[in-house]
């Protein structure tokens, strides 16, 4: 077997030590910071999408040779169809948001809310 | 095109049938993400119909979630490291990382049935609205996820007892990390997208 | 329960059906005792990983599917034939036109499709097996278990009836109680994990096993129309796994996903339908274009016009595939900008789709066209398929789609664009390969009446449903009235000759199987292009035994300027082959137990057979059987065996 990596692990002791606070600053910014729920919801999926970076090419090795391009590529689409999947639904679904059978004000704020969500989702990637 | 080893990479590629294994589980993968957005986009657009049932942000509480966050992420880690003792050679490494593991699964498990459990109590079930159905389907199917990954890796733990480090275990050993990754990931997402904004709006 | 609740009781035809059944069921088993080929068929047949034979499997289920939606259909268009027919009750019909379009889609043009793909792919790309023979083989049983499950429906418990798009509410519980819709759902469920396994499956083979030299701008048309058939698969059926579990968590465990109460939304399952639902419909579109452009470029004796613009047009339809699923609801009141958005990029997909129709008939432009069976189901395809198109883009228009939407105007398109699109294909891709598969051709002359029958009665049957839905007539009625009797009678009689054909098709298969020369060339009909006319004739269980330097995507052609062919002896090596096991089919046959037992809701049986399903993954994963060689010495005996060789 190759030395090519460190005895140490490095890479994922780096990846580990992000992730915990990536968690940590989300956490804060959603429970204890003053900033619009719209900026919140933007600031923590931004960083929900850098961690899930950093699983794939920290610990997932999604870049490694001997597999090919089709785990990044397929990993890729599957991004940009998830993207098309949450954003396209609510957007298709909007409709309900203001049309429901007797519902409250709540869902129209919830659903513009959840629409910024996805938006967000979509420039991620 | 059958068995020619190469020597110059991991020992779960050194066998074409090997690679192909790995190449397929991130194939399965890029299907997961499909169909977990599609629970998230569920899960969306039901947002806020309760029904009268209680409404998120008086469930949810942060402290368990994070605990349970903390888990997850941890085990990625461990996992991470199993992985790289298998690199090193290391079958003791490998199976102390990989245990541990599977013992920090169990504990995500184990908190995900109390908030379950603690949620029902409060009225809050799969029955009550469509909100609450989509979020015990989501969080439900994650942890559906983690118990089969627990059950797996029980599984290849007694293979690594019987037959060691082979182009085989070893490629099951990366197959199975790969997969609780990925969960790790689906996991940021609910964490942040259904507890997070959840206890926001 | 009682027992005439778990059968269904009181309709003739359906005594009729269980009659029929039970006689088929007895003949079989009577044939297999009686020539003692029990053994046969489990080490033969059901315990095969042999790409080869799952293929023909899926073939043969697949026609038999095509039979009995056929015979669906053929009953919806004698209840229709006459005003105030009273051949089937509303209830009855409704039950008909649901399995006809689900089995027709589901059960029919994919496992047809996927046959053809598991039998040719490997064999275009020069590969030994599929990259999973193992997986293939669960893939092919859950999809036939799903379809054995589907099917039961109609003599046990009683067929789902609320349309194959199964809309919500209508086929929730408390609008449809009983086990009909659960049919539906734990069918297609089952099936359904069959083709993302099948999907990751070839995926995997196409990109890891091609011949050497073959990279992806070397692929023959098919396969590259395969691939990228995978790739939405793997994207498409997740969402439609997770859509008929939500309905399957409403329906059995009372969540509140598309429900009335609870404020649940109904229009969430038409919009996750048909994200998996529109994609579905290239699934069963792409393959078929593959298929065409194979029988065009062989039997016009040209290479395919403008390759590189065929595979970006799959391309560029795949990716398009994916935002355009609200125009089947448009009329649901999304609102205008959401409809438009939409519209757009509906009318988009007929911009690549022209460019293979154009790329098509430049390939036959100036060319010598040999006027066989299959290249006479290909030629028409380009005409019919077009008037589908068309009508396609007129529904797209989401202002215009609010007179069309559910009239036989839209019926009639989407028969316009699948029979002659999938079905044709799947009659030509069938016809052209079938000398790969079975070691003889299909008559020719008997073959061309069928398609002759087939053409006519399908133009006859389905374009004067246009005129009716621009008349008024609305999608699934059961009676008609005398205005439209005329034109309803006309499409009853093209119905039963396109029944016709199929049937003077049957007789030519059974009149080749006994009458057909043997034929041992491997490039059966003398025009083929591609790496699976270089295999000898029956292809040996190991495919190839050398493979060439591949060098442009007519690789049969290169080797036959350069002599080559795939049996170089400097080249032979002992040859890895997968081992035979039973296990996929006691797997997907605990799953069908366990799903049959949730249409039923009994939870317990249910849970017994997910243990076991557990129980069956947990023995494959401690297998460790690697499989066994065919020795050099062998090969060559098979080789020259099937070349007709004599010792030099």
């Amino acid at each position: 077997m190759e030395k090519k990596q460190n005895k140490y692990p490095v890479n994922h002791i780096i990846g580990f030590a992000l992730s915990i606070t990536l968690t940590i600053v989300a956490a804060w910014t959603a429970l204890s910071s003053d900033l619009p729920v719209m900026w919140i919801i933007i600031a923590i999926m931004a960083l929900a999408v850098i961690q899930a970076g950093i699983q794939l090419f920290m610990f997932m090795h999604i870049t490694e040779r001997g597999a090919t391009h089709a785990p990044w590529n397929m990993m890729f689409h599957a991004f940009v169809i998830a993207a098309i999947v949450v954003a396209g639904s609510l957007f298709t679904m909007s409709f309900g948001f203001t049309h429901d059978h007797g519902g409250g004000d709540h869902h129209d704020e919830s659903g513009a809310e959840s629409h910024e969500e996805s938006h967000d989702d979509h420039e991620g990637h | 095109m059958s068995e020619q080893k190469t020597d110059d990479v991991a020992l779960e590629y050194s066998t074409h049938q090997g690679q192909m294994n790995i190449v397929g589980f991130w194939i399965f993968l890029a299907a997961e993400i499909s169909l977990f957005s599609t629970l998230f986009a569920t899960y969306a657009v039901l947002f806020g119909r309760t029904a009268g049932a209680p409404e998120p942000a008086e469930l949810f509480e942060a402290g368990t979630v994070l605990i349970m966050t903390f888990i997850l992420l941890t085990s990625s880690f461990t996992c991470g490291l199993a992985i790289h003792n298998m690199r090193e050679g290391s079958l003791k490494g490998l199976m102390i990382w990989l245990g541990i593991t599977l013992l920090l699964g169990l504990g995500f498990l184990g908190f995900e049935i109390y908030e379950f459990v603690h949620y029902a109590h409060e009225g809050a079930t799969i029955g009550s609205s469509a909100f609450w159905s989509g979020f015990f389907t989501l969080t439900g199917t994650h942890g559906v996820h983690v118990t089969l990954g627990v059950g797996w890796m029980i599984a290849i733990l007694i293979q690594l007892k019987q037959r060691g480090l082979t182009a085989v275990t070893t490629r099951k050993v990366f197959i199975v990390g790969l997969y609780w990754h990925f969960l790790d990931v689906i996991w940021i997402f609910i964490f942040t997208s259904v507890y997070m904004i959840g206890m926001v709006v | 329960m009682q027992l005439d609740e778990f059968f269904v009781t009181g309709e003739p035809l359906i005594y009729a059906g269980m009659v029929s059944i039970v006689l088929v069921s007895a003949t079989v088993i009577f044939l297999l005792t009686y020539f003692k080929r029990w053994k046969w068929l489990w080490n033969e047949w059901l315990t095969t990983v042999d790409h080869k034979k799952i293929g023909i499997m899926y073939i043969l289920s697949a026609l038999a599917m095509l039979f009995r939606g056929g015979v669906d259909a053929l009953m919806m268009r004698t209840q229709l034939a006459f005003p105030d027919m009273n051949f089937l009750n509303s209830q009855h019909y409704n039950e008909v036109f649901t399995t006809h379009g689900t089995i027709m889609i589901i059960f029919m043009a994919m496992p047809f499709l996927i046959g053809l793909m598991n039998i040719i792919v490997p064999l275009q790309i020069g590969a030994r097996d599929f990259a999973f023979p193992f997986l293939n083989a669960v893939s092919f049983w859950s999809f036939f278990f799903g379809a054995l499950l589907f099917n039961l429906s109609f003599v046990i418990g009683g067929a789902p009836d609320a349309g194959w798009t199964n809309y919500a509410p209508l086929a929730g519980s408390e609008l449809s109680p009983g086990p009909g819709i659960n049919f539906y759902l734990l069918g297609l469920q089952l099936s359904g994990i069959g083709t993302l396994a099948t999907g990751i499956n070839l995926m995997v083979t196409i990109l890891r096993m091609r011949a050497p030299g073959m990279t992806l701008m070397k692929m023959p048309i098919f396969t590259w129309s395969t691939l990228i058939t995978t790739f939405i698969i793997i994207f498409a059926f997740p969402i439609l796994t997770i859509a008929l579990a939500l309905m399957t968590i409403d329906r059995i465990f009372g969540s509140h996903f598309f429900t009335l109460t609870g404020e649940g939304l109904p229009m969430m399952w038409a919009n996750l339908f048909w994200m998996w639902g529109h994609p579905e419909v290239y699934i069963v579109i792409l393959p078929a274009f593959g298929i065409f452009s194979e029988v065009i470029a062989s039997f016009a004796q040209k290479q395919i016009f403008g390759y590189k613009a065929m595979v970006g047009a799959i391309v560029i339809i795949a990716g398009l595939s994916f935002v355009v699923w609200v125009h089947h609801f448009f009329t649901m009141g999304a609102g205008a900008f959401v409809n438009s958005v939409f519209s757009i990029t509906t009318m988009m997909i007929a911009i690549p789709t022209g460019v293979k129709i154009f790329n098509w008939l430049a390939t036959l432009y100036k060319s010598k066209i040999i006027f066989s069976a299959p290249m006479l189901w290909s030629l028409a395809f380009i005409p019919s398929f077009t008037i589908g198109g068309v009508t396609g883009v007129m529904l797209g228009m989401a202002a215009a789609d609010y007179q069309y939407h559910n009239t036989y105007f839209l019926v009639s398109h989407f028969h316009y664009v699948l029979i002659p699109g999938t079905v044709f294909a799947c009659f030509a891709g069938l016809i052209f390969w079938y000398p790969k598969m079975f070691g003889h051709k299909l008559n020719e002359r008997i073959g061309k009446w069928a398609f002759w029958l087939f053409l006519i009665g399908f133009h006859l049957c389905f374009f004067p449903q246009y005129f009716l839905g621009l008349d008024g007539m609305a999608r699934r009625i059961f009676t008609v009235g005398p205005e439209w009797f005329t034109l309803n009678f006309v499409s009853t009689m093209g119905a039963f000759l396109m029944g016709l054909g199929f049937i003077v098709f049957v007789h030519c298969v059974i009149y080749s199987f006994r009458f057909s020369p043997r034929n041992i060339e491997g490039d059966s009909w003398g025009y083929g292009r591609t790496l699976e006319w270089a295999t000898p004739t029956p292809i040996p269980k190991y495919n190839f035994a050398t493979l060439p330097e591949i060098e442009s995507h007519d690789a049969l052609i290169d080797m036959k300027e350069k002599g080559q062919t795939t049996f170089d002896r400097d080249k032979l090596e002992p040859i890895h082959m997968p081992s035979y096991t039973g296990q996929p089919f006691i797997m997907a046959a605990i799953m069908f137990f366990a799903s049959f037992a949730l249409v039923f809701e009994w939870i317990t049986l249910a849970v017994i057979g997910l243990a076991g399903i557990i129980v069956m993954m947990i023995i494959r994963s401690f297998d460790y059987d690697e499989g066994y060689h065919i020795e050099v010495d062998e090969v060559i005996e098979t080789e020259k065996k099937a070349r007709g060789m004599t010792d030099e």
